[in-house]
């Protein structure tokens, strides 16, 4: 007989995990998010168009990074985005001791401000860098693999718009196959990108044995926080890759942009998982499943695949099947015992 | 705009001197959106409010709010058709909550630690007389002292509690738990006169100089009906029969085989209750179809889970000693039925009427002013009041429905009213909030979770004796189902707003006190009204 009371023994908090907060649920589970004196390491007053994944995402890492360091953080930032409404010269909404220097640079600007705080004997400051898709996958790569490659002590976090927004929503490497862009407009006999072979960043990361990989989306805040916390615990090259819709980019209501985040992971087109040292340790299971339209309809960058009475069929199962293969590569519905 | 040299360090936050809520056409609000299952609640009660406190394992604060529309509970949590799960939200996910099971529990843990209700009320120096013990002259009693008023009781029967006690039978509502929850009415300083049959209101006001006067006496006088009889068996009415289970020394004589004809929840009480007398058959004839019945489904189908045997489309046409002559009925187009003329023989030595209650009116006619209503129940206007100033009339001898619920609300209404008309005001009823309907909620966030099931006892001791069938809640259960509330269009702060606002622009405010909106920073994207599971979030334009 134990003294538990029907608090500590009945484990249902009425919505769980799935809000930012949980008044029923013990203080230590409840997201960073949800506490009053988070660090908002961007504060208000910044220049993100209305219902920016962006701007949210990076607020959910970079604080859940700050109490992981206990306050003891530095950004770097890639050209982007992110660097141009959080700071648009005199004003900047950073909280944190943040450096910006040029589109392609950040991953080597934070080896070295990491080398630099080994040096002063500081090791425990720790260095994020980050970039949007565009200054990651295009324009930083081969300074990001290098860094990896040398397994330098930075995080590197990778917010994913699928396309330069900044400057106009031009195509980038991890534009979506049918997605419309400047760059890709829907004309012709393939409307929007092209159906690529794909540069899939994580599974590149992976490639390079680091330490620790993870993707995140922000929809899922509770995921999101705990992997960047676990990258935190970690020391060497780690990145996260972290989805974050773009209403401007992506043609979605301001108010929708949780609600698309969270249709790309449960129709399997965006995949949650964790990767040890270049192997999948664990993948964050699909809740309640969903076609790729429900994904894809919100969103006017596929509007011409739903065009009344010529819906572009083929191409919709071309993309249903890529969300399907990810379902069964990362065993989102968790058919297999092993990740 | 400060000049500062280029590429150097900026003041961390500065971009706080960027006002970006000019950007805003649409603003978003807190409100409160009425939950469907307060909105159902013939009592008025706020359940989403004590569930709010259950859910937290505050089991005092609930029953305190619950207490402040029903002063009943237990015996709430037991008897009432629960019209609020009907409603709730939850039952388009999985199943409605629980709210009646979690209600009878707050009543238990209250007994069980002598919980009193709270009250502040200076005393008005008013008195007022509630003609009839029943719930709605309880429910009357106890609003009119919580408003300071002090109040008398006159019930013609030997004991309280009406149809609560007189027409439900046990094996739903123990009596210890009606008694104890009457005595704690009269406990707060209710005079209960007992064996007092009024028969002139006006010499109340007059004589014994009572402020106001609430009547409710409720529909005792059962309907009768006419049946061609060569030698008349055995004939009983229902509200005889459950009546002289209360008060007869010794059980009524059924005989071996007794019918009930109707087909409402008093026909359901009664064929259970002779089941458990001993009778070998306990027979329904009911000339309409399950469909149709007026009784409530569950009614039915526990009285044929104890053996009840219910003839559907049928009526009785001619009784012949123990031998009753029934005729087929169908169902035509409208919904009515219809005879076939094909006839059966069924054999019974009693017969039990079930066919409805008429109000004992006549002490009401007398009084000038007072209106009836076109089925023989008394008239009264919006504010619970006849057409004689400052006398009240509530329960089944006003036009509504017939639930124990009903009444406890009438007896709260009219205690409201009671209370204004004496201090020569109207009550003004608060401002219903705007309806939170499914399409208020992201349901998205709630967990998902089975409903709670409550035992029945075995079927054995169910056809033996009048031991209660459903069974209560442990505390875990109850805590569980209490957290099953999805908390429909009021905040239950899980700081979704406060969280998703890309621009920083939702002030938490602390536990209890919800969040405010930062106008100066709101750009009016829409997401936390989008994201609010509860839906108690609006955007409405921006005025410019």
């Amino acid at each position: 007989m134990t003294d538990e009371t029907a608090l500590q023994r009945v484990k249902f908090y009425q919505t769980g995990t799935h809000t930012v907060g949980n008044r029923l649920m013990d203080k230590a589970r409840r997201s960073v998010q949800a506490s009053m004196d988070r660090s908002n390491a961007i504060t208000s007053g910044h220049r993100a168009c209305q219902g920016c994944g962006e701007a949210l995402g990076a607020r959910y890492a970079l604080d859940a990074a700050l109490r992981a360091s206990d306050g003891q953080l530095v950004a770097v930032n890639a050209t982007g985005c992110l660097e141009v409404f959080t700071t648009p010269y005199p004003e900047t909404s950073w909280q944190i001791p943040w450096l910006h220097s040029l589109f392609g640079n950040a991953p080597a600007v934070a080896t070295g401000v990491a080398a630099g705080m080994r040096r002063k004997g500081r090791a425990d400051v720790r260095v994020v860098a980050q970039g949007g898709d565009g200054g990651t996958t295009d324009i930083g790569f081969g300074c990001l693999s290098g860094m990896f490659e040398r397994n330098d002590d930075v995080l590197y976090i990778c917010y994913d718009n699928e396309a330069y927004m900044n400057t106009g929503v031009q195509r980038s490497s991890a534009t979506p196959p049918t997605a419309r862009t400047a760059t890709t407009p829907a004309v012709g006999d393939a409307p929007g990108n092209i159906f690529g072979t794909g540069k899939n960043l994580p599974l590149i990361a992976m490639a390079h044995n680091i330490p620790y990989v993870a993707t995140a989306n922000v929809a899922d805040l509770h995921d999101l926080e705990d992997k960047v916390t676990t990258a935190m615990d970690i020391r060497g090259a780690r990145y996260i890759h972290i989805m974050v819709p773009c209403p401007l980019g992506w043609g979605s209501a301001a108010d929708a942009t949780i609600h698309v985040a969270r249709m790309a992971v449960e129709s399997g087109l965006f995949p949650l998982f964790e990767a040890e040292h270049g192997r999948v340790t664990r993948s964050k299971k699909i809740r309640r499943r969903v076609p790729v339209e429900d994904y894809l309809r919100p969103q006017r960058r596929f509007a011409h695949l739903f065009k009344k009475g010529q819906e572009d069929t083929e191409r919709i199962a071309r993309l249903q099947r890529m969300a399907d293969a990810n379902i069964e590569r990362f065993n989102l519905l968790g058919e297999r015992e092993t990740p | 705009m400060k000049q500062l040299p280029f590429a150097i360090t900026l003041d961390p936050g500065s971009s706080l001197a960027n006002q970006t809520g000019s950007w805003r056409t649409m603003r978003p609000e807190y409100v409160d959106r009425l939950p469907p299952c307060n909105n159902a609640c013939p009592a008025g009660e706020n359940i989403q409010k004590w569930l709010f406190h259950a859910e937290e394992g505050n089991y005092h604060d609930a029953w305190q709010v619950l207490m402040e529309d029903n002063p009943m509970p237990g015996v709430m949590g037991r008897v009432c058709y629960h019209p609020c799960e009907d409603a709730c939200n939850r039952g388009q996910l999985d199943e409605a909550v629980g709210i009646h099971a979690i209600e009878r529990f707050l009543g238990r843990i209250a007994w069980e630690n002598k919980w009193e209700p709270f009250i502040d009320a200076e005393p008005s120096g008013k008195r007022v007389l509630v003609i009839g013990a029943g719930p709605s002259g309880l429910s009357a009693a106890y609003h009119l002292t919580r408003l300071g008023h002090a109040v008398t009781i006159r019930e013609a029967g030997p004991m309280a509690g009406g149809m609560m006690r007189f027409g439900i039978p046990k094996y739903r509502l123990p009596r210890d738990v009606l008694d104890y929850e009457i005595q704690r009415i009269l406990d707060l300083g209710v005079k209960l006169e007992l064996n007092t049959k009024v028969e002139d209101v006006e010499r109340a006001f007059a004589e014994d100089g009572f402020d106001a006067v609430f009547v409710a006496v409720g529909a005792h006088l059962a309907k009768r009906i006419d049946i061609p009889a060569h030698a008349a068996g055995r004939i009983l009415d229902a509200v005889s029969v459950l009546r002289d289970m209360e008060t007869g020394a010794e059980p009524p004589q059924l005989g071996r085989r007794v019918i009930v004809y109707g087909g409402g929840n008093t026909a359901m009480d009664v064929a259970r209750t002779a089941k458990r007398l001993g009778v070998d058959e306990s027979m329904i004839v009911y000339r309409r179809s399950r469909k149709e019945m007026p009784a409530h489904d569950f009614e039915a189908v526990e009285a044929e889970e104890e053996g009840v045997l219910i003839h559907w489309l049928r009526t009785i046409k001619q009784i012949d000693e123990t031998s009753f002559i029934v005729e087929k009925m169908e169902i035509d187009a409208d919904g009515r039925p219809r005879p076939t003329g094909e006839l059966e023989t069924i054999e019974a030595d009693t017969l039990i009427l079930a066919l409805g209650q008429d109000v004992d009116t006549a002490f009401m006619d007398r009084i000038p002013g007072v209106e009836m209503a076109s089925d023989g129940v008394v008239q009264v206007d919006a504010s619970m009041m006849t057409g004689r100033d400052g006398l009240f009339a509530g329960g089944d001898m006003v036009p509504a429905e017939r639930t124990v619920t009903v009444a406890v609300g009438h007896g709260k209404k009219a205690a409201r009213n009671i209370d204004a008309w004496l201090r020569g005001e109207t009550y003004l009823k608060p401002e219903k909030h705007e309806l939170a309907g499914p399409e208020s909620l992201n349901t998205w966030y709630y967990d998902d979770a089975p409903p709670t099931v409550q035992e029945r006892l075995d079927i054995v001791r169910r056809q033996s004796g009048f031991q209660e069938v459903l069974q209560g809640l442990t505390e875990d259960n109850a805590l569980f189902e209490a957290r099953r509330c999805l908390s429909c269009g009021n905040c239950f702060e899980c700081d979704n707003c406060y969280g998703i606002c890309p621009d920083n622009a939702v002030i938490k405010l602390g536990p209890g006190n919800r969040f405010q909106i930062n106008y100066d920073y709101c750009k009016g994207c829409g997401m936390c009204a989008a994201e609010c599971p509860c839906g108690a979030i609006r955007m409405v334009p921006e005025i410019v």
